[in-house]
């Protein structure tokens, strides 16, 4: 079943189309990633689905359950961590914590007890009775990151959450959502233009830009959509026994059975292009010739390479 | 277990009501109320010992005269509330939405399961029972100081004409309040929310008027004109001046805290001849304003349902 369904959401501002006939169908348990440069309408498309924004046309079901119909039942079983989550400052991590279990109608004790637990949960058990006013925004991050597990989601909506934590921070954070949503088997929806940190830690990625879902799918599935053909590069460092430089065509005449694109050299180094994946063939020629091969790395498309390939084709 | 809907209602005007009483504005604003109170009781006391001498009528209605005696140098007590009455609404207010939506703090509220007119309305009771607390606190003061001084108790009359002075006053702090949070709906900012609020606060108080008498002066330049033989310049003064919440509240509370007062604006001589210079009773005095009253309230309720309807309307996005 799934857990989210978008289907043909579009969101316009007067002439403005923010949003665009997006499609987009999320399993349970999920984690997925909503790429774009800023100012593509991630934002939008995520205040659709909490019911915060009407759509102009075209409905989003998130649990069965239609926010513009029903959003204080939707909001009862989904969560939403915005870019730069507010709290109130003058108030403790622990009475802001107790603040929205309160309205999610828990009683005072019952909202004392989770809070604690959450609080402890997400390592911030020493600063419970500091102001929030005093928070480091890692902490802040991860206080909003227990005001979102309060209520026992099904569904996590983040929005760009890795903003402004330093490496480790972003490290510590993504790790987090990452194990309690596997734990608890929460469907994790979050948007990001930090293409490394989506790479990571989840299972889908949606490049969404200018309004549109451009492509949806694993790494591999957005190589291929979004670049047309599926290619990867493997990288080889030789070495010619005698010292001898090792020349572009001789590692051709090696290879020539193999169907390969392109031989790009660099010192000692080559990085062939093909279509299909021969690192271990390459290996086995290059060893039978009389090359050391003393450096083997199959490279396969990173976010970054496929984002900015996209970009530069169609600028 | 999970409690019924309506708690959490009164959890958020219960986080609302901590938020005033903690906030530092609340608690310089509530000094200097104070100390206006207790300063107008001075001169009360002052000037009461004169008032009760010079005139030893039965049913002089000493505890009213609490509230409405003043001197040359500190005016009386409802002066005092009409004047600062607004500016305790207006700070109240400012920045009941446009604060949380700037700190982050609206839409994260939002997110979480409660209708969305939870929070106007939380952030409307709340404030209205902090100012009637302070309200009847304040009166209570000055009943329980005056029963000290007077020596005897206040009549039932007197008691109940208090209750609904008090109670007028609530009304009137609370149009302002919800003036404030339609402005603060308005405008992102607190402050410009903040000076528009003073700005009609200070035209009510002062610029209108000016504005009334200026026009008066040119279209009815003299008493003997054929104008003036149609409409008296103060007959119509008056009724320009009704528009204002200030005047409302400030003939609505002399009415009831001077029950001598008969009419409100000009009596001809037919309507005063043949009657007793009686105090008028409660429910005559009511009858009197009741219109005020009534004015005051409507007001009250368009500018809470304007902020109603554009806050339910309005579109919340993070900051």
């Amino acid at each position: 079943m799934n857990i989210i369904e978008l289907t043909n959401l579009t969101k316009k501002y007067g002439n403005f189309t923010a949003v665009d006939n997006v499609n987009l169908k999320i399993k349970k348990g999920e984690i997925f990633g909503l790429l774009g440069p800023n100012g593509a309408g991630k934002s939008t498309l995520i205040l659709m689905m909490l019911g915060l924004t009407e759509p102009t046309y075209g409905s989003a079901i998130i649990c069965g359950i239609d926010p513009i119909r029903n959003p204080i039942e939707l909001k009862k079983k989904i969560s939403y961590l915005p870019e730069d989550i507010g709290f109130y400052d003058d108030m403790t991590g622990l009475e802001n914590l107790v603040y929205t279990a309160r309205l999610n109608k828990y009683s005072e004790q019952e909202a004392q007890e989770r809070a604690l637990e959450l609080l402890e949960k997400v390592g911030l058990k020493e600063a419970i009775n500091k102001r929030v006013g005093t928070y480091s925004r890692g902490m802040r991050q991860r206080l909003g990151f227990a005001d979102v597990l309060i209520k026992n989601p099904e569904v996590i909506i983040l929005d760009e959450p890795t903003l402004g934590l330093d490496p480790t921070g972003i490290v510590e954070f993504l790790n987090l959502i990452v194990g309690l949503s596997k734990k608890l088997n929460i469907t994790v929806l979050f948007s990001s233009h930090h293409l490394h940190q989506v790479q990571e830690v989840c299972d889908r990625v949606g490049i969404f830009v200018n309004g549109k879902l451009l492509a949806e799918g694993n790494i591999k599935d957005l190589a291929e959509k979004l670049l047309g053909k599926h290619s990867l590069i493997v990288e080889i460092g030789v070495k010619h026994k005698d010292g001898q430089e090792i020349k572009t065509e001789d590692i051709k005449k090696i290879l020539s059975q193999f169907e390969i694109i392109s031989i790009e050299k660099r010192n000692d180094y080559f990085s062939i292009e093909c279509k299909e994946d021969i690192t271990s063939e390459v290996a086995k020629s290059i060893i039978k010739s009389n090359i050391d091969l003393i450096h083997l790395d199959k490279k396969e498309y990173t976010l970054d390479e496929i984002y900015y390939r996209y970009f530069e084709k169609n600028n | 277990m999970k409690n019924n809907h309506n708690n959490t209602f009164w959890v958020i005007v219960q986080k609302e009501i901590t938020d005033h009483i903690r906030n530092w504005r609340f608690i310089i604003l509530s000094i200097i109320i104070l100390l206006t109170t207790l300063s107008s009781m001075y001169t009360t006391i002052v000037n009461i010992s004169k008032a009760i001498k010079s005139q030893e009528i039965e049913g002089a209605f000493y505890f009213l005269r609490l509230f409405t005696t003043g001197s040359e140098s500190l005016p009386s007590f409802i002066v005092f509330l009409g004047f600062l009455g607004p500016l305790l609404g207006i700070a109240m207010g400012f920045d009941a939405i446009n604060s949380e939506q700037n700190r982050g703090t609206l839409i994260r509220v939002l997110s979480q399961p409660i209708p969305r007119d939870y929070i106007i309305n939380a952030k409307f009771v709340a404030a209205l029972i902090i100012i009637s607390i302070m309200f009847f606190t304040l009166g209570f003061l000055i009943l329980g100081i005056g029963f000290i001084i007077i020596g005897f108790p206040p009549t039932p009359e007197e008691f109940l004409r208090i209750i609904f002075f008090i109670i007028l006053s609530i009304i009137y702090v609370s149009f302002w309040l919800n003036m404030s949070i339609y402005f603060s709906l308005r405008f992102r900012q607190p402050a410009t929310s903040a000076l528009a609020g003073i700005a009609v606060w200070l035209f009510c108080s002062i610029f209108y008027i000016m504005i009334v008498d200026l026009l008066i002066k040119i279209f009815i330049p003299s008493e003997t004109s054929s104008i003036a033989r149609l409409i008296s310049p103060d007959y119509l003064r008056i009724i320009l001046l009704r528009i204002l919440p200030n005047e409302l509240y400030s003939e609505a509370t002399t009415t009831l805290l001077m029950p001598s007062i008969r009419s409100l604006g000009p009596l001809t001589y037919e309507k005063v001849y043949g009657s007793l210079p009686n105090p008028l009773s409660l429910s005559q005095s009511l009858l009197l304003v009741w219109a005020h009253i009534t004015a005051l309230i409507a007001g009250t309720i368009i500018f809470f349902v304007l902020s109603y309807t554009s806050f339910m309307k309005k579109e919340i996005r993070p900051r």
